[in-house]
């Protein structure tokens, strides 16, 4: 679509794109120059504050920190996908005093912000009601009540994406609801949300930094930890640095499989109406419909 | 009742704080993820390998860690000394640029081929193309999910109060150095919410549903 917006350049139109090219790539440079500037003026490529990553206690540190965000970020994710299970199946259910409640549920843990909910688990009910709730807990409840409402509405869309021929062939063959929708709608729908679930479990890893603000010995914790030492120079820079470089590698590893699932997805011919699913998956997260895989805030 | 009531004040001017910041950083956000759109659409591809490097690194950054960034590590590079609501706003409209910006872009692919490849033929620029053809029409399918992304950003600002700046999320500390149930406390900030974003959802679906392009 892009390269529909203008023409195939001409001899004026290369000489100007070239022109906004040199100015653009020059306004970039400016600023990424003035920061590293401002970098090394305040002294933080200076050796004595990168001298702490040579220190093996500090590197099993960080090594002990990674491992409790992808701890917290696993237990969330599998607590989050069997909440979103159940919710899902609860809003697609004939009851009405079923369907009702889930929906309420769902909506409510959608709109409340995850911050102000891990903060209720971890600060209310511990100061409030007097029972001790770890910051782990906290922080995996708080991811699992928010993810599970998204990925309810997603394994839900994804039903609701399936052509209706589905279900009544499979009623006319005799089947149960319960048996229909195990057998045949479940299956498929996964299939077809399944770009969509793990676009939003990068949301649960990017969310374990919440952590962070209820002290949960994660990745940014060590790093404001570390960053305070003034024996190491207080390297807080450097090591946010190097902190950054892990969560985005991580995501962006997780968001590549989610791009390649798509790709996969739509190169298979058959299965569910892909239009569908794409505006399906485009009212949950929030993008247009289009390519390309699209991600929760 | 009497939690919300005895610190109404308090209450008032958390929220005030939260609608304030999500003021500015909407507009912000809404402002940097136009011109990050129109970089990812350009004719000239090193502006866009810099808008979609660019979407794509914030995207896969937690925000918490760019207020990490903006609350502990930005005044160690003494550049300009911004008070922390500029920071947050700072924090909170690189983070949500990138997701307007997809929002945008997905949303100049809606526009059928036809209307961009005739203002071509009739001699348009890509400026005039995108401004006047393919933007005005693309604006029908933008601006629903586009709440969606600000209902987010809303809800983000929280992450403002972890930092310290004074609003809606922040209520619990000055709450339980008065000496109050700090549960109850918190239930009515989550309600504070309910309150704000339950609105903005409701205006989204609805116009979702006027706005629906048949094509």
């Amino acid at each position: 679509m892009t390269a529909v917006l203008y023409d195939a350049p001409g001899p004026r139109a290369r000489r100007r794109n070239l022109l906004l090219g040199v100015v653009g790539v020059a306004l970039v440079l400016a600023v990424a120059a003035f920061v590293i500037y401002r970098f090394a003026v305040t002294g933080q490529f200076d050796p004595d504050v990168w001298q702490w990553i040579l220190y093996k206690n500090i590197q099993l540190l960080l090594a002990d920190a990674l491992l409790n965000t992808l701890r917290a970020f696993a237990v969330a994710a599998v607590l989050a996908l069997v909440f979103g299970a159940v919710f899902a199946a609860g809003r697609l259910s004939d009851h009405r005093w079923l369907s009702g409640p889930a929906t309420a549920v769902v909506e409510f843990f959608r709109a409340v912000p995850l911050l102000v909910l891990i903060f209720i688990l971890y600060f209310g009910v511990s100061r409030g009601l007097g029972i001790n709730v770890s910051a782990f807990t906290a922080l995996v409840l708080g991811l699992m009540l928010y993810n599970g409402s998204v990925l309810a509405e997603i394994f839900r869309a994804g039903v609701v994406s399936l052509p209706r021929g589905q279900s009544e062939a499979a009623y006319a063959l005799g089947m149960r609801k319960t048996q229909v929708m195990t057998n045949i709608l479940l299956p498929q729908a996964l299939r077809a949300m399944l770009p969509t679930i793990v676009s939003q479990l990068v949301v649960v890893l990017k969310d374990t930094a919440l952590g962070f603000l209820i002290l949960y010995p994660e990745l940014l914790y060590q790093a404001r930890f570390l960053g305070s030492q003034v024996q190491l120079g207080s390297p807080i820079l450097p090591v946010a640095m190097v902190v950054a470089v892990i969560y985005i590698t991580m995501c962006l590893l997780l968001a590549q499989l989610a791009n390649y699932l798509e790709r996969r997805s739509r190169g298979r011919h058959g299965g569910p109406d892909t239009d569908t699913v794409d505006q399906e998956r485009a009212k949950l997260t929030g993008l247009a419909v289009a390519p390309g895989v699209s991600q929760g805030v | 009742m009497t939690v919300l009531l005895d610190n109404l004040g308090l209450y008032g001017s958390a929220f005030v704080g939260t609608v304030e910041l999500f003021l500015v950083a909407a507009v912000g956000s809404i402002v940097g993820g136009l011109l990050l759109a129109a970089m990812r659409v350009s004719p000239v591809p090193i502006l866009r390998a810099f808008g979609a490097g660019y979407v794509n690194v914030v995207r896969n950054t937690p925000l918490t860690l760019v207020f990490f960034f903006f609350a502990f590590a930005y005044p160690r590079l003494e550049i300009f000394d911004l008070s922390f609501f500029a920071r947050a706003c700072v924090a909170l409209i690189i983070y949500t640029s990138a997701f307007v910006c997809e929002v945008v872009r997905s949303g100049v692919n809606t526009v059928p081929v036809g209307q961009a490849e005739a203002s071509r033929a009739l001699g348009f620029t890509f400026g005039q193309t995108l401004g006047s053809i393919i933007l005005p029409q693309a604006l029908r399918s933008v601006v629903p999910p586009l709440t969606s992304v600000e209902i987010a950003l809303l809800k983000n600002t929280t992450i403002a109060a972890g930092f310290a700046v004074f609003e809606a999320g922040g209520i619990y500390q000055n709450l339980s150095e008065r000496g109050y149930n700090v549960l109850v406390g918190l239930l009515w900030v989550a309600l504070g919410f309910l309150i704000l974003v339950i609105p903005l959802t409701l205006l989204q679906r609805n116009l979702e549903q006027r706005w629906r392009v048949a094509r």
